[in-house]
């Protein structure tokens, strides 16, 4: 008895050294860190805080969604670029997902030719760093393109020139109520697959359900531009001289080349990594789920969509989401070719000009980790509830 | 009717097979005209007509051919690989055409119109690509701003470098043990002494002239040998049952995943040096080598991870109830079949540490990316973008494609052996 509490005893205190050790180790080197920290920021006449988010910014950002001139605080400068980050990984996110998904497909194609020229897609894109595609697209592919003068023109709508391309701004009235009817039609859209489900459960009845949502997503929106007052229309962008030589476009949207490289570059590179995703996925449900869902009876396209995509879908999402973060954390990237993110417009020209780098580089990385932390948090939710259920 | 008799098939192969080959031919002829030999054999027709004319008598062309069980061998193979649906011999169309049509520009740019010779821009006198430009700086993308005179030091240790992973190859299992000791441990300290100077006879280069391809490659060797067992011991630290070592390893490894590079080398910079005492200073490579091999060897933690999971429980029991304490176990035991099994991923994690390191450009260093910068910003070579990312994305796909394949083939034997 005695024996056996002193053994205990002993692992306890054999576990205690080891851990004691290196949390002490620790604390003593972020305290060694924080002093001189300390020191070197008295040395400098600056002091630990926060509140130099408040002071005016007084620097100009070249592409912001929201309000923005130098009379703006640092903390919106931080917002704006926050913003900036997040428009382009979602342009990125959305077009890597379909050019992924094309590419994924197209390996897995019967067809010699498509199935490898998808491969060398993917092992030419995959293979060249980021950094270098997003260079290639800023520096030399879309210099190529010509001045505003003889712009590239699509049917006078769009214009793709040197300076960015030029699209037709949307000029919405009541565009709240616009929204709210798309809201009300995927409300209505969800209660109807409840009720299909039901049906289908309880009467074996089957609804045309995928007819009946589109019905709906069109009909209401439109709706609310018959009967509501909402109205849509385009402002073209127009050519217009500033001096003898110097042209530009009025009137649209200007999306600036550094948001097109970098859109490019991002989702050309991340869709190799998807597609491999998706092509695992496809391949990873059994010959057997497929046979035995045509030897119960149902169509190709049942079978897709009712017995290998749900399987698919559980092996392709977790890693693809890993990518969207991947995408996300390599829009920083941004800082390279001047396109005006949350890196460049605060760990950059915010830091150079106040100095503070300690609170300015936490305050980015603080923003990047819980973007990380959250989407991790959400997938190990997904995963629980995509697992198998085994009894 | 008239439907049925216009199906392919078989009895009337000898109607089909000439036709649509005549379909098909011409249409080829039509597109290969028009690219190589500029004139247009459909000009008289409109435009648009005439532009999509190849299309339609291909897939015409295709449709007539596309005859089940011919026969013929060389039929059935063209039409299961590339002909199999309509919407097949279109995709194969489509992708054909532009394949001849992209590949002729392509040709003039790189080789045909291309000027090689010269030693200026002005030589560049084609419409093509001027590789004048990589030829004149080829010594400093390669090398950096290192001086051309003890450039040697630099080849010389790679030279040594790559001898002694070749020797180490050959020689006796015996000796292969030392050896391997010798590379990871002294090697490195010859090679940076080398390559830094300053004593024995040796003139001092600063980190700052480094540069180029060689920086690149010191920069992936370094942050290859320390990040890995770095990376064991996080995976370790991870999966231990002390609370406090398994909470630190996570909280590490979690804040370098969650944060891209670009954050951590910008604090390497101008954040870490606040952290030192005042007037300590820290040389600004080895300062970006500590954080790519920090932030490699949290990714690699996850990888090693993977492997310790994947093995099962009776391995690590086993190896207890022979008496082995904990190190003994992992060392001798669990590790060695762990590693075995995350091979391909190792392989990924370095691949995307050499992808990484052109991120440098932030913290002022030039590998062979941003040298390419430099030189295209030179008033004297303006214009030059696009062949120096060509040259530089060629030279990198090369090393990762290179390094791809072999962890395939890695793989492949692998996982034949279990």
């Amino acid at each position: 008895m005695n024996l056996k509490k002193l053994n205990i005893e002993n692992k306890k205190i054999r576990d205690f050294i080891p851990q004691a050790l290196t949390v002490l180790a620790l604390i003593s080197v972020i305290f060694y860190f924080a002093t001189n920290a300390q020191i070197n920021m008295g040395n400098r006449g600056i002091s630990f805080g926060f509140g130099f988010l408040s002071q005016e910014a007084s620097f100009d950002i070249a592409f912001s969604l929201i309000e923005f001139d130098g009379s703006y605080s640092y903390g919106r400068a931080f917002l704006v670029g926050l913003l900036n980050t997040i428009l382009v990984s979602i342009i990125g996110i959305f077009l890597a997902t379909i050019l992924g998904v094309i590419v994924g497909v197209a390996r897995l194609s019967s067809n010699y030719l498509i199935a490898k020229t998808a491969e060398w897609y993917v092992e030419i894109f995959r293979n060249i760093p980021l950094i270098l595609q997003i260079f290639f697209w800023y520096f030399a592919a879309l210099r190529a393109l010509p001045p505003p003068e003889n712009a590239i023109n699509f049917y006078d709508i769009s214009f793709l020139t040197i300076k960015g391309w030029y699209i037709p701004k949307f000029v919405w009235i009541n565009f709240d109520i616009f929204c709210y009817s798309l809201i009300l039609a995927f409300i209505s859209i969800y209660f109807l697959n409840r009720f299909a489900k039901k049906q289908r459960e309880e009467f074996g009845k089957i609804l045309p359900t995928v007819t009946l949502s589109l019905g709906i997503l069109i009909s209401i929106p439109l709706l609310s531009f018959l009967l509501l007052g909402v109205s849509l229309s385009f402002n073209y962008p127009e050519l217009k001289q500033l001096s003898e030589t110097s042209y530009t476009y009025d009137n649209g949207v200007s999306i600036i080349p550094e948001l097109i490289a970098l859109a490019l570059a991002l989702s050309m590179y991340t869709a190799t990594f998807i597609a491999e995703n998706v092509r695992a996925g496809v391949m990873g449900v059994g010959k057997g789920q497929k046979e035995a869902a045509a030897s119960i009876g149902l169509n190709k396209g049942q079978i897709l969509r009712l017995v290998v995509m749900p399987q698919a879908l559980r092996i392709i999402i977790p890693p693809t989401t890993n990518q969207y973060l991947n995408l996300t954390k390599n829009s920083s990237l941004a800082a390279a070719i001047a396109y005006p993110d949350m890196v460049l417009v605060f760990a950059k020209t915010a830091l150079m000009q106040t100095g503070r780098a300690i609170e300015i580089i936490s305050i980015t990385m603080l923003t990047y980790l819980s973007l990380s932390i959250s989407i991790s948090i959400f997938m190990n939710w997904y995963n629980k509830k995509m697992a198998i259920k085994e009894k | 009717m008239i439907l049925t008799y216009l199906k392919p098939t078989k009895d009337k192969i000898n109607t089909f097979l000439p036709l649509g080959s005549i379909f098909v031919i011409f249409a080829f002829l039509d597109i290969l005209a028009n690219t190589f030999l500029n004139r247009n054999i459909t000009g008289f027709l409109p435009q648009t007509l005439s532009f999509l004319i190849p299309l339609l008598f291909g897939f015409v062309g295709f449709y007539l051919i596309r005859i089940e069980f011919s026969g013929i061998r060389f039929l059935d193979k063209l039409n299961k690989n590339i002909n199999s649906s309509n919407f097949n011999a279109f995709l194969t169309l489509l992708i054909l055409f532009i394949i001849i049509k992209a590949i002729s520009p392509l040709m003039n740019w790189l080789i045909l119109e291309a000027n090689f010779v010269g030693s200026t821009k002005d030589d560049c006198t084609g419409n093509g690509a001027c590789w004048v430009f990589i030829k004149v700086w080829f010594n400093r993308l390669m090398y950096g701003l290192y001086p051309d005179v003890e450039q040697w030091r630099v080849n010389s240790a790679f030279i040594l470098l790559f001898a002694l992973v070749g020797i180490a190859f050959f020689v006796p299992q015996k000796i292969k043990k030392y050896f391997i000791i010798f590379l990871l441990f002294v090697y490195p300290f010859i090679g940076i002494k080398l390559l830094s100077g300053g004593s024995f006879g040796l003139v001092y280069v600063e980190t700052a002239a480094w540069g180029g391809l060689s920086l690149t490659f010191i920069i992936s060797a370094f942050a290859i040998l320390f990040c890995f067992p770095i990376g064991v011991f996080l995976a370790l630290g991870r999966r231990s049952s002390l609370p406090a070592i398994r909470y630190i390893s996570i909280g590490f490894i979690e804040l370098w995943r969650g944060v891209p590079l670009i954050t951590v080398l910008f604090m390497a910079a101008v954040m870490f040096p606040m952290f030192l005492p005042d007037g300590t200073f820290i040389d600004k490579l080895i300062r970006v080598l500590i954080a790519i091999t920090l932030f490699e060897a949290a990714y690699m933690a996850e990888v090693v991870r993977g492997g310790l999971q994947a093995l099962p429980k009776g391995q690590y029991e086993a190896a207890k109830s022979l008496g082995m304490g904990y190190w003994r176990m992992n060392i001798l035991i669990i590790l060695p079949q762990a590693l075995k099994l995350v091979i391909p991923g190792i392989a990924n994690t370095l691949l995307a540490l050499v992808k990484d390191t052109p991120l440098i450009f932030v913290v002022g260093l030039m590998e062979l990316a941003g040298m390419i910068g430099l030189a295209k910003t030179n008033p004297k070579w303006l214009g030059m973008a696009m062949e120096g990312y060509v040259f530089a994305g060629l030279v990198f796909w090369i090393i990762c494609y290179a390094m791809s394949r072999y962890s395939q083939n890695l793989e492949k034997k692998l996982s034949t052996e279990r």
